[in-house]
């Protein structure tokens, strides 16, 4: 029997509450205990763990490639190629595809082309409303069939309260999660940036706080009458995250992730025009980041993830408001987490950085990763969180370039991501 | 001439107070140019500028224009209207046409805040911000500080007012930076969805009252109301605008005898200003529009390294 033996690393698996140095094992794609002397495997392949963190297979709970309709910015083979880069073995995609992916057939080429193309495990999600138009219900029951594991309206927000608490009633009949997306649409008009001091001197139409917390707080009632879970996607606002944690501390069933540009980065930042500091939310102040990062530390918010959102180079060299939103990330989100919530703020351990990517996000979207259990899939990232290195955006394995984080020196990073017990990257010295 | 070593002017935010001081002493030697027979002089020869105006302005356009020639460059003027971006080519694209066509200078109207910033980071050509936005018109600015000066002969200490539409404002912005950089206190006046407190971060003074005010200024700075493209919720009619903010009969009474009136134009008689106010002695409108041609010429011969100036 052929066996893989990660050896001599510090394992940290807080599904399970483990962090201590050791071995993991691994036979046919599952982690598997450690073999004992008389059931001594004959072939035994060994990767050398020593100075290394061992944690379950990252996963990024909100990433957008662009198949099928964009594959000019994205495909799911290239996408998956920089997941692994960033050391995740897994990523959910949202549904803001052409066509968007609101219908079972749409799910199935999805899944078809991940099945045939990525190097990683694709999770995709459908819409919570046909074509994201916030108006009608997506067949929840025949894309869960087609193999949906959330369904959100990302890139959009269902504006009216009466469509949103039936797609929460309904989709409770199934488990399925319900992500949202929180901007309102009144409130935040043409916004490109956060509202403030900076937007008042570019003289740029600003995108106030208000437009996401008054979206987050629509959450919280609906979640309160439908007793019904709901998670509040990228979270930019210091506001949003007292919404949050009030309403869990009441037992609300409310959860929130944040991305890693709305903590590293200010709306600051958009004083040069630069198109790649244009994301949606937008940036915020340090105060809002003081606030997310309390968040992260006390238990609020749940999730780390990227919002992987690539744009092709000419889409994104147009006059900033006429721009589209967001950048990428698959490549730096866990490294710039590492190295701000780690190392420069120190608000977090380990365990805790790899529970926000990994238990958490397997937890709410109920997948079967995220944890070094026997039995599970032998996902695994290997991680050195001390090494230091610069972010070189040409080297990346996305189609897009649009990162503001070019030429970042950053401290901590993804070294080897395994995915089914297979290395699918390694870097490279 | 050390004192200016930029290529494009794009606002007034990013210069220091030194150098505004070298466009403005700059446009006081142009500004001669103007009162001779002969209005040119050989300063821009032989170079090419291009007026793209992808917003319609008549005024600011003109202005520039005439600039232009005043200095011996070869001037074109193109209008979004006539040109590609009509057919779907984009903004860099237009403009890197231009510069194939070996344009020195391109002076740039848009709607997009950041537009100028955005061409200047990527060509050689100078480029000259005619207004972009709501973020800043930077030659809009100077001329209101270079009619300022002249009238009151000096910057530093002075109060004034900015009155009306100041979130929406690029006028505003551009004044704000220049008179603040030189010394001068200054006060917006409007209604509060038009006037947020968050402008006070810009060392200014906000207030909602201009009754109470009136007689503190000595210069008021009356901004055209966009009704056009007002959007109601901000406030609820121009009645109840002329009645809160217009300069009346009775509001100029209550103003310093010496107080300067100055409007960017067009103005809206009756609206902002009261006809008869607006063609009063205390009125510098029309002196703003003949220094524009002075701050232009300057700003034009600083940015494009213009030589031989004569005296």
């Amino acid at each position: 029997m052929r066996m893989l033996r990660i050896a001599g690393g510090r394992v940290i698996d807080p599904a399970n509450e483990r962090d201590g140095f050791g071995d993991v094992w691994i036979s046919d794609g599952v982690f598997v205990a450690a073999p004992t002397a008389e059931s001594s495997p004959d072939d035994v392949e060994v990767i050398d763990a020593a100075g290394l963190v061992v944690a379950p297979g990252l996963i990024d709970m909100h990433v957008h490639f662009r198949e099928p309709g964009q594959a000019h910015k994205e495909t799911i083979a290239s996408g998956s190629r920089a997941a692994a880069a960033g050391g995740f073995t897994s990523v959910v995609c949202m549904p803001n595809t052409t066509p968007v992916a609101d219908n079972a057939g749409t799910i199935t080429l999805i899944r078809e082309k991940a099945q045939a193309a990525a190097s990683v495990n694709v999770f995709t999600t459908g819409a919570i409303t046909k074509g994201i138009a916030g108006e009608e219900l997506a067949p929840y029951g025949s894309m869960i069939a087609a193999g949906i594991v959330a369904i959100t309206d990302d890139g959009h927000c269902v504006q009216n309260h009466e469509v949103m608490r039936r797609a929460l009633e309904y989709a409770r009949m199934f488990d399925l999660p319900v992500l949202d997306h929180c901007q309102d649409y009144s409130l935040v008009g043409n916004g490109v940036m956060h509202e403030g001091e900076w937007s008042l001197r570019l003289g740029l139409q600003g995108w106030p706080r208000v437009g996401e917390e008054v979206m987050v707080a629509r959450n919280v009632l609906l979640s309160e009458l439908c007793d019904s879970p709901i998670h509040c996607q990228h979270i930019s606002s210091g506001g949003s995250v007292r919404l949050l944690r009030d309403a869990k501390a009441r037992g609300v069933k409310v959860s929130g992730e944040v991305c890693p540009h709305h903590i590293a980065l200010t709306d600051r930042c958009l004083q040069s025009f630069d198109s790649n500091y244009k994301m949606n939310p937008p940036l915020r102040t340090e105060r809002d980041i003081d606030a997310l990062l309390e968040g992260l530390a006390d238990g609020t918010l749940d999730v780390l993830c990227s919002d992987h959102a690539p744009h092709a180079f000419y889409e994104k060299e147009v006059e900033l408001d006429q721009a589209p939103f967001g950048i990428t990330g698959l490549e730096t989100a866990f490294a710039l987490c590492c190295d701000i919530l780690l190392h420069k703020r120190n608000v977090i351990n380990l365990p805790r950085l790899i529970e926000l990517f990994t238990a958490n996000p397997a937890r709410l979207l109920s997948l079967d990763r995220g944890t070094l259990s026997v039995g599970a899939a032998a996902d695994v990232t290997l991680i050195n969180p001390e090494l230091e290195w610069t972010f070189d955006k040409e080297k990346s394995r996305s189609l897009s370039r649009n990162t503001p984080l070019h030429g970042v020196q950053l401290k901590g990073r993804a070294i080897t991501t395994i995915v089914g017990g297979k290395t699918v990257w390694t870097l490279e010295d | 001439m050390s004192r200016w070593t930029r290529k494009d002017l794009l606002g007034l935010d990013d210069l220091n107070a030194e150098e505004i001081w070298h466009l403005l002493e700059t446009a006081r030697a142009f500004k001669g140019v103007g009162e001779r027979s002969l209005k040119k002089v050989p300063a821009l020869r032989g170079k090419t500028l291009i007026n793209f105006f992808v917003e319609p302005s008549t005024r600011t356009r003109t202005s520039f224009e005439l600039a232009a020639m005043r200095l011996s460059a070869d001037v074109i003027n193109i209008a979004a209207s006539a040109s590609s971006l009509q057919k779907g080519e984009t903004l860099k694209d237009t403009a890197l046409n231009f510069q194939a066509l070996r344009a020195d200078i391109i002076v740039l109207r848009h709607s997009s805040a950041g537009s100028s910033r955005f061409l200047a980071d990527r060509l050689s050509a100078s480029i000259i911000n005619a207004g972009d936005g709501a973020h800043e018109h930077p030659t809009q600015g100077l001329l209101d500080t270079f009619t300022i000066l002249e009238r009151l002969g000096r910057i530093e200490g002075l109060e004034v007012a900015i009155v009306g539409d100041i979130l929406f404002s690029r006028v505003a912005r551009s004044n704000i930076h220049a008179l603040t950089k030189l010394g001068a206190k200054v006060t917006l006046v409007g209604p509060s969805t038009l006037v947020p407190r968050t402008f006070e971060r810009l060392g200014v003074r906000v207030v909602h009252r201009l009754d109470e005010a009136l007689g503190s200024f000595d210069v008021i700075n009356l901004l055209r109301i966009q009704h056009e493209r007002q959007r109601k919720e901000y406030f609820p009619g121009l009645g109840e605008y002329i009645s809160m903010f217009g300069l009346s009969k009775a509001r100029a009474e209550k103003l310093k005898p010496d107080c300067l009136i100055m409007h960017p134009g067009p103005i809206n008689r009756g609206v902002e200003i009261d006809s008869d106010v607006a063609d009063g002695s205390r009125s510098v409108i029309l002196e703003q529009v003949t220094n524009g041609l002075a701050v232009r010429m300057a700003v034009l011969y600083c940015c494009a390294g213009g030589v031989g100036l004569s005296s």
